[in-house]
């Protein structure tokens, strides 16, 4: 492998990193705080591409699409929670994953009605269809760096947004006692709310900038949802850096395996990769409750 | 002489039903819905080898489909070899596929279990929503292994030359077939009775309700669960078995993540925990699956919402509606 071809790996694995993160980060937080695992999550992120789409050829701009296209998925994504995922908090994890097992084939029929059956290909917008010299005589295509620059960009908005703000206190407030910060006069409920679209309109991103790259078609949130459980069974299921770590582990091993390995083996690597760690550590690299 | 209980009288008349199915529907004049039977049956032995799991040991799998897929795939895959008169594996000591079901079931079995016993070496170390999505992750590995699987058609599925042969039953009759596969199932649904009744059994559910206090009297939970999960993949991979030799095709379409929710979904929907349940919810799912697709092809837009309303409202399945209402319930 020439040094030239590593770094582009390198780079490819970052950004399958980053959109890993921007789901993973949406599923652990709703777990974290909420105690619900929720399948529909990649559901979400087919309602963030569909909608890109959409907006954009209503626009015109890719930019402005994506940019609708967040708000509109989180406001489904609160109407779903408001109507049938807050009875589900309180039930153990076998009828929340039935229920949202249920939202997916939901969602995924909705979209079949409304987008019909064929897929969409979504064109890189202008401005990112050329390549940029990252490293001297190494081009990269500027669609996937800025994907993978405004995947960082989020991490490190979501880091300051939990560590640093009153929103961020109440998060993690919410995720270590929710009885007491309910007591405390903290309406809860909306709280709840608000992290569920949150954690959709990081879902939307992820969907609406893997648009260019890939197939916008019923069921592509499927194959992503899995990799995201894998991210956050390794990152420790709740935590948000774990995720981050564990997420760009991920993508890097799922690109290199793809070059390096046979078809059969580089499939399986991060499963592989995920039952190591597990053997190791079974509650994740950095385990939430310890 | 054994007590006549209202349970064995029910279970006598629905034995009997079942065997009457076949000339019932040839009087009315639809036989082809015999077909139809023996797809349910063959998903109703998943569901109890699921059911095993998920309703008596507290473990929610989410990938039994693999075990399912591993089954037909050793079917599918013997029956190729001998098919085309290939070696299935050359060496010091050459190997070649097969047709007969002694041989080739047994195997499936046997290839199922050994996939169960290592999945659940390691998932089993995990608990709660951990284990769920390890093995989701796990089938979802499986499945990408078949797809990847070039030689036996990959992607497009492999189909088989011709069924498996046993003690000279023609298994090309959908009758014979569907007794065999009742016979199958009720032998299965015999053997789990035995196995939860044993001590074996109330161990399994001893560590769902309280594993801690299992351990402290000295029962080496992780053991028990580890056989738990193997013999329910055994089974399940013999119902992949049945199900590969009903289509003739096998492919990785068996093994989706999908799958193993609607198995779930069939548990849950009859009652878990009990082991007509699961053959109840077979029913009624598939049936369901029939009745709303000839109603409109968006079928999943009634049935999704569906699925929320029963998790809402009626949680303990339609076993446990039934049982409310006799006040008849046990558990």
């Amino acid at each position: 492998m020439t040094a030239a071809l590593f770094a582009e790996q390198v780079l490819n694995g970052l950004q399958l990193g980053v959109m890993l993160f921007l789901m993973a980060a949406g599923l652990t937080l709703v777990f974290g705080i909420m105690n619900l695992i929720n399948l529909a999550h990649g559901s979400l992120y087919m309602m963030g591409a569909y909608l890109t789409a959409t907006f954009q050829q209503a626009t015109g701009s890719f930019f402005l699409g994506l940019l609708l296209a967040l708000p509109a998925t989180a406001v489904v994504a609160m109407l779903v929670e408001l109507v049938a995922l807050r009875q589900l908090y309180d039930r153990d994890h076998l009828d929340q994953v039935l229920a949202t097992f249920g939202l997916i084939l939901f969602f995924n029929e909705l979209t079949r009605i409304i987008w019909g059956p064929s897929a969409y290909f979504l064109d890189v917008p202008e401005v990112l269809s050329g390549t940029v010299e990252v490293l001297p005589g190494i081009p990269y295509p500027a669609f996937r760096l800025a994907i993978l620059l405004a995947g960082l960009a989020v991490a490190a908005f979501l880091f300051f947004l939990i560590a640093r703000t009153r929103l961020g206190m109440l998060i993690r407030a919410g995720a270590s006692n929710r009885e007491m910060v309910s007591a405390l006069g903290v309406d809860i409920r909306l709280l709840y709310t608000l992290v569920f679209g949150l954690g959709a309109a990081l879902a939307a991103l992820a969907g609406g900038m893997a648009g260019p790259i890939l197939a916008v078609q019923v069921g592509m949130g499927e194959s992503i949802l899995i990799l995201t459980f894998v991210v956050i069974v390794i990152g420790g299921i709740g935590s948000v850096h774990g995720a981050l770590v564990a997420a760009l582990l991920v993508g890097l091993v799922d690109t290199f395996g793809s070059v390096l390995l046979p078809a059969a083996a580089a499939e399986m690597a991060i499963y592989l990769l995920m039952a190591l760690i597990l053997v190791w550590r079974p509650s994740g690299l950095f385990p939430v409750n310890a | 002489m054994p007590k006549i209980t209202p349970g064995t009288l029910g279970a006598v008349a629905a034995v009997a039903l079942l065997l009457a199915l076949p000339p019932i529907l040839d009087l009315v004049g639809a036989p082809f819905y015999v077909d139809v039977a023996t797809r349910i049956a063959i998903f109703a032995i998943a569901a109890v080898a699921l059911d095993l799991v998920l309703g008596y040991g507290g473990m929610v799998s989410f990938g039994h489909a693999a075990f399912i897929g591993v089954g037909a795939y050793t079917v599918g895959i013997l029956s190729t070899h001998a098919s085309n008169g290939t070696l299935l594996f050359d060496g010091a000591l050459p190997i070649g596929g097969t047709h007969s079901a002694l041989i080739a079931w047994p195997l499936a079995v046997l290839a199922s279990a050994l996939v169960a016993f290592f999945i659940g070496l390691v998932s089993l170390r995990t608990r709660g929503v951990y284990f769920i999505m390890i093995t989701l992750a796990f089938a979802q590995m499986i499945y990408f292994f078949f797809v990847s699987l070039e030689t036996y058609g990959g992607d497009d599925g492999l189909s088989l030359w011709e069924r498996s042969s046993l003690l000279g039953l023609d298994l090309y009759d959908s009758t014979v077939f569907y007794y065999l596969v009742i016979f199958i199932l009720i032998a299965v649904l015999v053997f789990c009775r035995r196995l939860v009744g044993a001590r074996f059994g109330r161990v399994i559910v001893g560590a769902r309700e309280n594993e801690r206090r299992m351990n402290a009297i000295g029962f080496p939970t992780y053991r028990y669960k580890l056989v738990c999960f193997t013999i329910s993949g055994a089974i399940a991979g013999l119902a992949g078995a049945l199900l590969a030799n009903q289509t003739e095709f096998v492919s990785p379409s068996l093994l989706h993540w999908t799958r193993s929710g609607e198995l779930i979904v069939m548990v849950v929907l009859g009652g878990m925990g009990t082991l007509l349940g699961p053959v109840v919810g077979a029913i009624f799912f598939l049936l369901l699956e029939d009745v709303l697709s000839e109603l409109t092809q968006h079928w999943m837009i009634i049935f999704g919402p569906l699925l929320i309303l029963v998790v809402l409202f009626a949680n303990r399945g339609l076993l446990g509606l039934l049982r409310r209402g006799t006040g008849n319930d046990t558990r």
